[in-house]
């Protein structure tokens, strides 16, 4: 008689549990703890490390973990609900809007960030790219530093008859594909592979993991040229490339050249913009931009609410936060935008 | 003493426990095959967007471009077979020589040691792998990002598995039939070509095809040292390439629409592959059974 007693036993022990569990959790009053969960771009991890510690210190009640898994997945974790709102570097298309399962959504661009062109070049401090060459570059066309096509835009500049060695990701990435607009829309004649966030490379060129692992290539590799963000490349302390803008003036990737780069840009009404190649004379041209989404009508109170709240951190205070990540704010006319934007949002 | 039906069915308190482990049992297979339904299912459901839109030309055609929304996956069936077989070059002549050497050479105190330390290299996390791969192939060696990288690396990590199972296998062989061979004037290496390998054939041809199926699933320590070159078909192994979970995993973080469709589509064909495999490994071994068997 002891072996169905001993199995009834079991049986309580793997239940009970499950039943127990329905108690906690229910809704209620304000100050109450409340998890964020959100995912998205890795261009903006950094800048969610510090504007998310400087808001939770503030609001200890608030919890909020980002996942940074590429802006793809965090476009795809939105629109499925997965999360309470993601971060991207490039907006849906049109066709995705229907797709999206909570609705309507507002777009809140936060973030600045310069896309480096790096390179690992004995004895040239100073390197200066027009867009067309960098797309000849970057196609494998232009194959020696000593190319006459490099040494016009770099007069007077000694450069070495060394090979050149192409560095780019392996991964599929926001970087690579603004990286790679930035060279349709400024060298629409030279630029042949399209845009997107793996494009076909030739099979000539390193790749590297992460903007990290593009570093670590041009860095170990004499004759390297690589694109990377300018918090890696500053990191691993490697030289940068002067990059002829639209007004023809060759400038550095400097915090000043990236939000130059946001003024005088033309702003959507649902605040979708490009920062690239932009018109501003002291502009850095290779300028990426990167949104956080959060939708419209927000389905719980205590989340909504923190929702809310962080997103006005985040264009706001936490504007005051990107230098240290190297990134650049957004221009002041458009943080005014995006905070009555987030307005809008209503909350149960 | 319960009343015994006929059938084997019991009776009285006891027969409560065994239909609850009856239960359990038929429920755990069920599961199984449940699982396995619904990753098909699901996966099959995902790919079909691209395969309406490429038909056979994703399997057949170079060209990968997602920005253009080309999609053609020969370039990675090639690289992920391409690489297995690296793997199975290096690791297969290593992996009989070790199992053999364990358990037909090495002195008893040395046995257990070794045993332990292969068990120990079959848990090292594949991520390692890849990363010594980075460092130490890659960059120190300048073999660079390549399919000889990848390769080396996947044999490297299939070798403990084919091993491992190698030398259960050996340890099999009937002492009788080794000590009939020794007895009949046999050096060492002329037993175990009449004795042990006879014997163990079927199993080790089933321990190379586990090893396979690994080598060719096999994904962060692949993604990290293969080189993401796309439409890459050479044999030339210094070339850098890319091997389907290879490519999974590095694009699937941006991918959208085709091109998220597109992905799923390389894992049912990896899928396939591998149950492709597997049935031809079981196949071989049934056959090589049998025919020992007829043989003795």
């Amino acid at each position: 008689m002891t072996k169905p007693l001993v199995f009834g036993a079991l049986t309580l022990l793997l239940v009970a549990p499950s039943g127990c569990r329905k108690q906690s959790g229910g809704s209620g009053a304000v100050g109450e703890e409340v998890t964020l969960n959100a995912s998205g771009a890795t261009f903006q991890q950094a800048f969610q490390e510090v504007a998310i510690e400087a808001f939770t210190k503030k609001h200890p009640n608030i919890r909020i973990n980002y996942g940074a898994g590429g802006s793809g997945k965090g476009r795809q974790d939105f629109a499925d609900l997965v999360v309470d709102f993601a971060c991207t570097d490039a907006p849906y298309k049109a066709a995705d809007l229907a797709s999206l399962r909570g609705g309507e959504m507002y777009y809140v661009p936060n973030v600045l960030g310069a896309i480096t062109v790096t390179y690992n070049l004995k004895g040239v401090d100073k390197l200066q790219l027009s867009p067309e060459v960098l797309a000849r570059i970057f196609q494998r066309e232009i194959t020696r530093w000593d190319d006459p096509a490099i040494a016009a835009d770099n007069p007077g500049v000694p450069l070495p008859a060394t090979g050149i060695v192409v560095a780019r990701r392996s991964d599929g990435s926001g970087t690579t594909e603004n990286f790679t607009r930035y060279l349709q829309l400024a060298a629409p004649g030279a630029w042949k592979l399209n845009a997107g966030a793996t494009v076909e490379w030739p099979a000539d060129t390193q790749a590297g993991n992460g903007n990290s692992g593009v570093a670590q290539i041009v860095k170990s590799t004499p004759g390297a040229i690589g694109y990377v963000d300018l918090s890696d490349a500053k990191a691993s302390g490697l030289r940068y490339a002067a990059i002829k803008n639209a007004a023809g003036n060759y400038v550095e990737p400097t915090l000043e050249a990236t939000s130059a780069a946001g003024e005088g840009i033309a702003v959507q009404d649902d605040l979708i913009f490009s920062a690239l190649n932009s018109s501003a004379p002291n502009a850095y041209p290779i300028t990426a931009q990167s949104w956080c989404m959060l939708y419209a009508k927000q389905p719980g109170t205590a989340k909504g609410a923190a929702v809310k709240a962080y997103f006005e951190f985040m264009v706001t205070d936490g504007q005051a936060l990107l230098e240290e990540v190297d990134f650049a704010p957004i221009p002041k006319s458009l943080q005014d935008k995006a905070l009555a934007q987030i307005q809008n949002v209503q909350v149960p | 003493m319960p009343d015994e039906l006929p059938g084997g069915v019991l009776r009285g308190p006891q027969a409560h426990a065994d239909r609850a482990f009856r239960g359990i049992a038929i429920g755990a297979a069920a599961l199984v095959l449940l699982i396995l339904g619904m990753i098909a299912l699901v996966m099959a459901d995902r790919a079909r967007p691209v395969l309406a839109e490429m038909g056979l030309d994703f399997f057949t055609s170079k060209r990968w471009s997602p920005p253009h929304e080309k999609f053609g996956a020969l370039p990675f069936l090639f690289g992920t077979l391409y690489t297995a077989a690296i793997a199975l070059a290096i690791s297969v002549p290593v992996s009989l020589g070790v199992a053999l050497f364990v358990t037909q050479v090495a002195p008893r105190w040395l046995k257990k040691p070794m045993i332990y330390l292969l068990d120990l290299l079959a848990v090292v996390p594949s991520v390692v792998f890849g990363l010594w791969g980075v460092l130490v192939l890659s960059q120190h060696f300048g073999l660079g990002r390549s399919f000889l990288t990848a390769g080396i690396i996947l044999g490297i990590m299939i070798t403990p598995i084919i091993t491992s199972l190698a030398r259960e296998v050996m340890e099999t062989t009937p002492a009788a039939e080794k000590e009939a061979a020794l007895a009949l004037g046999a050096t060492r290496w002329e037993m175990i070509r009449a004795a042990v390998l006879p014997h163990s054939k079927g199993g080790l041809v089933g321990a190379v095809m586990l090893g396979l199926g690994r080598a060719m699933g096999e994904t962060i320590a692949a993604a990290l040292v293969i080189g993401s070159a796309l439409g890459q078909i050479t044999l030339d192994p210094f070339a850098p390439g890319n091997s389907m979970p290879a490519v999974i995993a590095n694009e699937w973080g941006e991918a959208d629409h085709m091109h998220r469709s597109a992905l799923i589509a390389l894992a049912v064909a990896l899928f396939l592959l591998t149950i492709v495999v597997n049935l031809i490994a079981t196949a071989i071994v049934q056959r090589s059974m049998a025919r020992s068997r007829g043989k003795s």
